[in-house]
Formats: C-alpha cells, sequence, structure tokens
C-alpha cells in the first residue's frame, strides 16, 4: 500500500535547547501508507522531532514539508487546514479530563467539521468500536478508565477528523504485553481501513516487528538509516547492534519469526 | 456532483451511491432517505466519489451493521479501500458490546441526590474523626518517644506556616482594625461617644477579630498548602512508598504540620491582635484626636480575660486546619484534577469549620458570662 511520494519530508532539521543541540541537519522521509518506527536512545530527541513535525515546536532550522506544503513558511490560516488532516496520540493520552469520552471524540467534529452534538456523537461512538471500546465505556470519564482504554480513546478522539497522517508517541508503554500486541493490530487494521501514514514513536520492540514497515533510528543528532527493518539490524552501528542482537531484540525477532510462520 | 442516494427498485433492489461521502457533507447524508432500507439486497458505488467514516457512519445506520457487512463484499465498484472501510466499520460496530448505559433522568433523582449529599456530609463527618483520633492516637504513641519526633519537620513547617504568614497577618489586621477604628467613629460621634473607638478596637481584636483573621488567613493560606503538598505525594504514589517502607505517613506529615500550627497559631494570633490595635491607633490619633498615651491607657484597662479567651480558641482552630487540610490531601485520588478539587475543599471546609467554631464559641462565653 505504500507509494513514492513522501507525504512527511524532513530537509536540515536543527533543534537545541541552549547549549544541547538534540538535531543536526536532520533528514527523514515518511512515504504515504506505510508504518514508520522511529527509535533511539532515551534523549535522542524522537519526540523533539515528532513535536517538530506536528508543529508544537519551532526548529531552530530546517524545512518541514507535510503534503507537499512548507509547515514553517505557510500562513497561519493554511497550516491549520492541513494541521486538521494529521492525529496525534499523546505518550499519556492527553484526553481532556473534565469531558467524557465520547465528548473527547466529538469535540474536533463539533469544532472543525460544524456538526451538531447530536451528529457529532453518533460518528464517535462509530470511532469509539473502531478502535475496539465496549459501547458503555463512551461515557465514562478519563480518571475511571484503564491504561488501555486511555490509549485506545486517545486513538479515537486522533481518528475523528479521518487524518491521513497519525503520530503516535510511544503507544504501546505501560500496556500489558497482550494489550500491546492488541494495539499492535489495531494500528495495522486502521492503517489499512482508513489507508493512514503512521509515524511511530517507540521504545518497544515487538511493536517494530510486527507493526512497522520501515524503522528509522536517531542517533548522533541525525536520523543513522532508515529502511526496512532486516537492512536496519544488520547496519554497522554499535548502538543499532545492541539494540536489534541484545536478548530483549533476539526474543522480539524470534517472537515476530514465529508469528509469521 | 451532489450526494445522493437512491434506491433502484426491481427483483434485487439495489441502492445506488453517488458523490462525495464525506463528513463535508454528512448533514446532507443523513437527511437522504429511502423507502425500505431493510428490502435492499446490492450496493452500487461506481459514482461514489469519496467515502471517510462519516460516510461509512449513515450507511451503517441506514442498513445496519450486519446487514453492512453481508453487502459489502459484493458491492459494485468498490475500490479495495473503501471495501476496507465499511468492513472495518460494520465489524466494530457489530462486534461492539450494545449495553448502553441508561442515562436518563427519572423521577426521584433529585430526591436521591439529597441523601447522597447527606450521606456524604456523615461520611466526611466520620472520616474527619477517624482521622483525629488516629493522629491522637499517633501523638500519644510518640510523646515518650522523643527520639522519633521529627524535629526538623516541625521546624520546616513553622517556618513556612507561621514565620513567613507574619507580615500578610499583621498587615491585614492593621488594615482592619483602622476600618473598624472608622466605623466606630463615624457611629459613636452622634452619641459624642467617639472615645469609645477605642475600647470596640481593644475588645473586637482581643476576643474575636485577631484570632478570626489569623486563622482564616491560615485556611487560606497553609489548609491549601499541606492539602496540595500531601496530595501531591499521593498522586506520586509517594504516600505508598512510605507504608512499603513501613513508616506511618502520619507520623512524618501530619503530625510535624499539626503539631508547626498549634505552635505557631496562638503566636500569630497574638501578633495580630497588636497589629489591629496598632491600626486604631493610627486612626484614633490622626482623625479622632486621642493621643496615643490615652489610647494606650485606655487599652491597659482591658481586662486581660478577654485576650486570653481570643487566644484560648486559636488551638482549636489550629488542629481544625491542619487536620482538615492534611485529610483532603490523603482524599486526593491519583489526578491533578482532583487534587485541584481536594486543594479547594480544603480551604473552603477550613473556612467555613472557623468561623461556625467561633460562633459557638461566642455563644458559649455569653452564656457563661465571661
Amino acid at each position: 500500500m505504500t507509494s513514492s511520494e513522501a507525504i512527511i519530508k524532513v530537509r536540515g532539521l536543527c533543534n537545541q535547547f541552549g547549549n544541547n543541540i538534540v538535531h543536526q541537519d536532520l533528514n527523514l522521509d515518511v512515504y504515504r501508507g506505510e508504518i514508520i518506527g522511529v527509535v533511539g536512545g532515551s534523549g535522542t530527541g524522537k519526540s523533539v522531532l515528532l513535536r517538530s513535525i506536528v508543529g508544537l515546536m519551532t526548529p531552530a532550522a530546517g524545512q518541514i514539508n507535510l503534503f507537499g506544503q512548507d509547515m514553517l513558511t505557510l500562513p497561519a490560516t493554511e497550516r491549520a487546514e492541513l494541521e486538521m488532516r494529521i492525529g496525534v496520540l499523546f505518550q499519556k493520552g492527553a484526553l481532556f479530563s473534565s469531558l467524557t469520552v465520547l465528548e473527547n471524540i466529538s469535540l474536533p467534529l463539533i469544532e472543525h467539521a460544524g456538526l451538531t452534538r447530536h451528529e457529532a456523537n453518533e460518528i464517535a461512538r462509530v470511532k469509539i468500536a473502531l478502535t475496539g471500546l465496549a459501547a458503555n465505556a463512551a461515557n465514562l470519564y478519563p480518571s475511571d478508565l484503564s491504561g488501555g482504554m486511555v490509549k485506545r480513546a486517545s486513538l479515537a478522539r486522533a481518528l475523528a477528523l479521518d487524518p491521513d497522517i497519525l503520530f503516535l508517541d510511544e503507544p504501546t508503554a505501560g500496556l500489558d504485553p497482550i494489550g500491546a500486541a492488541a494495539f499492535d493490530q489495531l494500528l495495522i487494521t486502521l492503517r489499512d481501513a482508513f489507508n493512514l501514514t503512521v509515524f511511530l514513536v517507540t521504545h518497544d520492540l515487538d511493536t517494530l516487528y510486527t507493526a512497522c514497515d520501515r524503522v528509522a533510528v536517531l542517533s548522533q543528532k541525525k536520523v543513522l538509516v532508515a529502511d526496512r527493518l532486516d537492512v536496519v539490524a544488520n547496519t554497522d552501528d554499535k548502538w543499532i547492534h545492541d539494540y536489534f542482537h541484545g536478548p530483549r531484540g533476539r526474543a522480539a525477532s524470534q517472537a515476530a519469526d514465529r508469528l509469521k510462520i | 456532483m451532489t450526494q445522493t442516494l437512491t434506491l433502484e427498485p426491481g427483483p434485487e433492489p439495489c441502492l445506488r451511491l453517488r458523490g462525495d461521502w464525506t463528513l463535508g457533507h454528512y448533514r446532507q447524508l443523513r437527511a437522504q432517505r429511502v423507502d425500505s432500507p431493510g428490502d435492499v439486497q446490492r450496493i452500487d458505488a461506481q459514482d461514489l466519489t469519496a467515502l471517510d467514516t462519516a460516510g461509512a457512519t449513515v450507511l451503517l445506520q441506514l442498513l445496519g451493521a450486519e446487514r453492512l457487512r453481508e453487502l459489502t463484499p459484493q458491492a459494485l465498484g468498490l475500490s479495495a479501500e473503501r471495501r476496507a472501510l465499511l468492513l472495518a466499520v460494520a465489524d466494530a460496530m457489530a462486534k461492539q458490546s450494545n449495553d448502553r448505559p441508561d442515562n436518563r433522568y427519572r423521577f426521584g433523582d433529585g430526591l436521591a441526590q439529597l441523601g447522597r449529599r447527606m450521606l456524604s456530609g456523615w461520611q466526611q463527618l466520620m472520616a474527619f474523626l477517624n482521622f483525629l483520633g488516629l493522629t491522637l492516637v499517633t501523638l500519644l504513641t510518640l510523646l515518650p518517644r522523643p527520639w522519633r519526633w521529627r524535629m526538623t519537620a516541625l521546624v520546616a513547617q513553622m517556618h513556612q506556616a507561621g514565620l513567613n504568614a507574619v507580615p500578610i497577618v499583621a498587615l491585614l489586621n492593621f488594615l482592619v482594625g483602622a476600618v473598624v477604628a472608622f466605623l466606630g467613629a463615624t457611629v459613636l460621634r452622634e452619641f459624642g461617644a467617639t472615645i469609645y473607638t477605642v475600647d470596640l478596637v481593644a475588645y473586637a481584636f482581643m476576643r474575636e477579630l485577631g484570632v478570626l483573621l489569623a486563622a482564616i488567613l491560615l485556611a487560606g493560606r497553609t489548609a491549601s498548602a499541606f492539602a496540595a503538598q500531601i496530595g501531591s505525594m499521593k498522586v506520586n504514589e509517594e504516600l505508598d512508598a512510605l507504608k512499603v517502607h513501613g513508616m506511618s505517613a502520619i507520623e512524618l506529615l501530619v503530625i510535624p504540620r499539626l503539631l508547626a500550627l498549634l505552635i505557631t497559631l496562638p503566636v500569630l494570633t497574638f501578633v495580630a491582635m497588636l497589629a489591629g490595635i496598632a491600626g486604631g491607633a493610627v486612626v484614633s490619633v490622626l482623625t479622632l484626636d486621642i493621643s496615643l498615651a490615652r489610647y494606650l491607657a485606655i487599652v491597659q484597662e482591658v481586662p486581660v480575660k478577654h485576650m486570653l479567651l481570643g487566644l484560648s480558641k486559636a488551638p482549636f482552630f489550629a488542629v481544625l486546619i491542619a487536620l482538615i487540610g492534611c485529610l483532603e490531601g490523603f482524599k486526593v485520588a491519583g489526578s491533578a484534577q482532583s487534587l485541584g478539587e481536594r486543594t479547594t475543599s480544603a480551604v473552603v471546609q477550613s473556612i467555613f469549620v472557623v468561623i461556625l467554631v467561633d460562633a459557638i464559641a461566642a455563644l458559649f462565653f455569653m452564656e457563661m458570662g465571661w
């Protein structure tokens, strides 16, 4: 389903906090319809990269193209229109705590699509079903949800406007292995159904092996390599070698092989 | 192209979809009706130009999840992507458990709500008394064991809750003292008894206002701080960590705060009385032509028992404020929102209780003729 059209194009990105340079001359292409996993050690700026692309942070230098448009020089109104075509799942869900799950999902529909509350709720209920939540979860408040339900509910909110690109920040962190595996499957199902492009920041090796088409490794302030998993795993770099051929990496790779058989 | 839906009759009624079935046209799509959608045998999507979840939702409502799932695979002119979308939506809705909660309002809900409120008020009172008992028992067990007294924590709390509050307590009481003096002067001038303004200020601050204002300030300043400190520890699971390590949160957190207020509130009350009387003095000297010496002489004639009555309330207020603040902190349940609610509740409750107890004490002192 992937095509050669780069839907996200990052060129020469530089980010720094004070004297701490996080990214220097970073380039990355993400193609339409793929699930790309972004990995890297702690502090290599995975989340910073995500925040730069979705526009939560203005980079020190560089170019960020979404849908072929330069996000940094685009006028605010056109930029806001493009931003409606992306959905973000934050690490802790970031559901609005004073709204129920249903209201959380309806909110962007009411605000941006101009629907009435009743109409928005109908669509929101479908999104709730799509993300595998039970119907009675709709009227719960975020504080009443378990970790896995929070992730699903905020995924439903990220999908509210049928985005083209979905950004996920460590979606399986804090989930039990069964919940995490179910989430990986859900991601693949939704990608196929919505023809989504998924930008996935993760530490979860199982997710990389089961869900990702390509893997980008952040190291030494740039994208060291971005390619299919088997190519990346055999790249000659100490960190990459330790990452994919350490005990956890081997276990995840074996588990993925078993799945394929 | 307009978004339309037509049902072609025949031996196999066919549902023909046309145009953009997307979120932007949702209202228009919803308005479409066909007769007897149950008879539909085929879906023709050759003229369908776009489809998203909103369009799928309309179809779903028209046909029902089961029917949509049956018809989608044989639908005409449906691209693989759109077929996957329709199937995903139909599957998800068909699989979802359908136990919708009943959230309509019924007769008597208001009464039930009132009952719940009463019950929760009663439970809150019980929780407070439990907490008071627990704290007192812990305090008694600590008394003969001086090596377990937390002197550093106590002094730190006294600094924060007591010493740091002196400027604001003094300033506030000084201003209120001046206001009371103005008020007294205005009313008493008509009787030619402006000299009694001094008595008014002195009695008011010694018996009531000094301790009341100090306690209210402490309730706003310190009860909220206690609730926020202990509550954020609860959110962060620090209280559980204490427990796992075999340490008592009451001993480590509550006792130092309680003792700190017990020691500092009487002192603050005394400061408040002095500041209030000083405020009255400034007004008297500057606008009522009462000399400072005369003012002080009249204040000295006030029996000392009034000051003692005022001071006697301070320890009670201190216990109430400290315990309500800490208890609300312990009641925090996991989220930052709950932390905010509990902090607010600590302030409201402690101010309420302080004023209530002060009113009861005033009645009691009056009946006793003190």
